[in-house]
């Protein structure tokens, strides 16, 4: 499948099938991030239920503490 | 028409009348480190009327490459970093006012500047989570907006919250970041935060000018390594049950359970120690009594510096203590309850 993610085109295998499986595979599941699909953000607890689409516009920005 | 602001005057946004605006702002700063130092000397040098600067920590040799308002003299003298960034800003522009509070800025300490002067903007310039649910706090309870900056490595984020215009920190992260989350040992380069004090400044402007509908709207984030950008808008996640910006806020972060009286410092291998009543050390004298023990102790008109061995506490006026060389907050207690009692 390929997104569109933070405005790059990027092809991820076919196991990515949820917002879930995608923050896993960029090993971004145990940071704290906002993630939004095709300009709607999307909750926590609908991570796992939201189901992924080819050509479908992600936009992930995780949470730092530096300053 | 003054020289001074003549090219920030002729930004048709800003103009003479949004000059007028920023001159007559008020803008506490919350963290003096890389982020806080860079936004410090844009907003002095925009002419802004008053600044206040908390920051609890003094200038190291570590921070010269990227706090920009620092030199190796201050390096040198140990100045608490809201007193070495008072003394430059007042060289780049006397016409501001520019309050120095050395300490922390902790629920009582924002409420009670919130409260008694009324600032029109929060910058949160501090490198953890627990201040910043503070600062988001204040900000949502005394109806000030407040502008997120962080960075780690070659990334950064930012974010203003405008209460009554936009959704709260709380609302975004849902759940508490927990320390080992976001302490960042990973190192940072100037260029990610001379990028995030822009992204902070140009929003903190639009506030200043009162140009609303110019702000972001935006949750915004970059690598300047990786050549990545994004950004998400953040209207659409406001929750009624917030305890922050909701319909019936209870502002938790403000309350006494939160206020701590230790801390671990992020990515520092120290530990901040806050007696529960406040002292009044004669730092002359207290040096002395360090040095009586045999120990090596400096002081300079803010703080005493003892080593330890591996260790070293450092003692600021107010009996406020950090314990380098440690991040266990039993073993840096027992140090502070030895020396001083
Ligand atoms: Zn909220």
């Amino acid at each position: 499948m390929t997104l569109v993610i933070n405005g790059e085109t990027v092809t991820v295998p076919d196991e990515v099938k949820t917002v879930s499986d995608l923050l896993a595979y960029f090993r971004l599941d145990n940071k704290l991030a906002i993630v939004e699909v095709n300009v709607r953000i999307i909750q926590k607890h609908e991570y796992g239920t939201t189901a992924l689409c080819d050509g479908d516009r992600v936009e992930i920005v995780h949470f730092v503490g530096g300053g | 028409m003054n020289e001074r602001y003549s090219r920030q005057q002729l930004f048709a946004p800003i103009g003479e009348e949004g000059q007028k605006k920023i001159r007559g702002k008020h803008v506490v700063l919350i963290g003096a480190g890389a982020l806080g130092t860079g936004n410090a000397e844009a907003l002095v040098r925009a002419g802004i009327g008053k600044l206040t600067i908390i920051d609890r920590d003094y200038v190291e040799w570590s921070n010269l490459q990227r706090q920009q308002l620092y030199s190796e003299a201050d390096a040198k003298e140990r100045l608490p970093k809201a007193i070495a960034a008072k003394r430059r800003l007042e060289q780049v522009n006397g016409e501001v006012e520019i309050e120095a509070i050395v300490g922390d800025a902790g629920p009582e300490e924002l409420e009670t500047i919130a409260a008694m002067q009324r600032p029109d903007l929060l910058i949160d310039a501090t490198d953890n989570f627990d201040a910043r649910f503070i600062i988001n706090d204040v900000a949502y309870k005394y109806h000030i907006p407040w502008i997120y900056g962080a960075c780690v490595g070659s990334y950064g984020i930012s974010c203003a919250f405008i209460p009554g215009r936009t959704p709260c920190l709380y609302c975004l992260l849902e759940t508490v970041p927990q320390g080992g989350l976001t302490c960042d040992t990973a190192g940072i380069i100037s260029p990610a935060v001379q990028m995030v004090v822009s992204y902070q400044m140009a929003e903190a402007l639009k506030i200043l000018v009162e140009d609303w509908s110019a702000l972001r709207g935006k949750l915004v984030s970059f690598d300047l390594w990786t050549n990545e950008y994004a950004a998400v808008r953040i209207d659409g996640v406001k929750k009624d049950g917030c305890p922050t910006c909701g319909r019936h806020p209870s502002y938790p972060f403000l309350s006494y359970e939160q206020r701590t009286k230790t801390a671990v410092l992020c990515g520092r291998d120290s530990v901040q120690i806050r007696p529960s009543a406040r002292r009044q050390y004669d730092l002359n004298e207290l040096a002395e009594l360090f040095r009586r023990q045999g120990l090596q102790a400096e002081a300079n008109p803010y703080l005493v510096s003892v080593s330890l061995g591996d260790k070293r506490l450092v003692v600021f006026r107010d009996g406020r203590a950090l314990v380098h060389g440690t991040k266990d907050v039993q073993e840096a207690k027992a140090i502070y309850y030895r020396y001083l009692g």
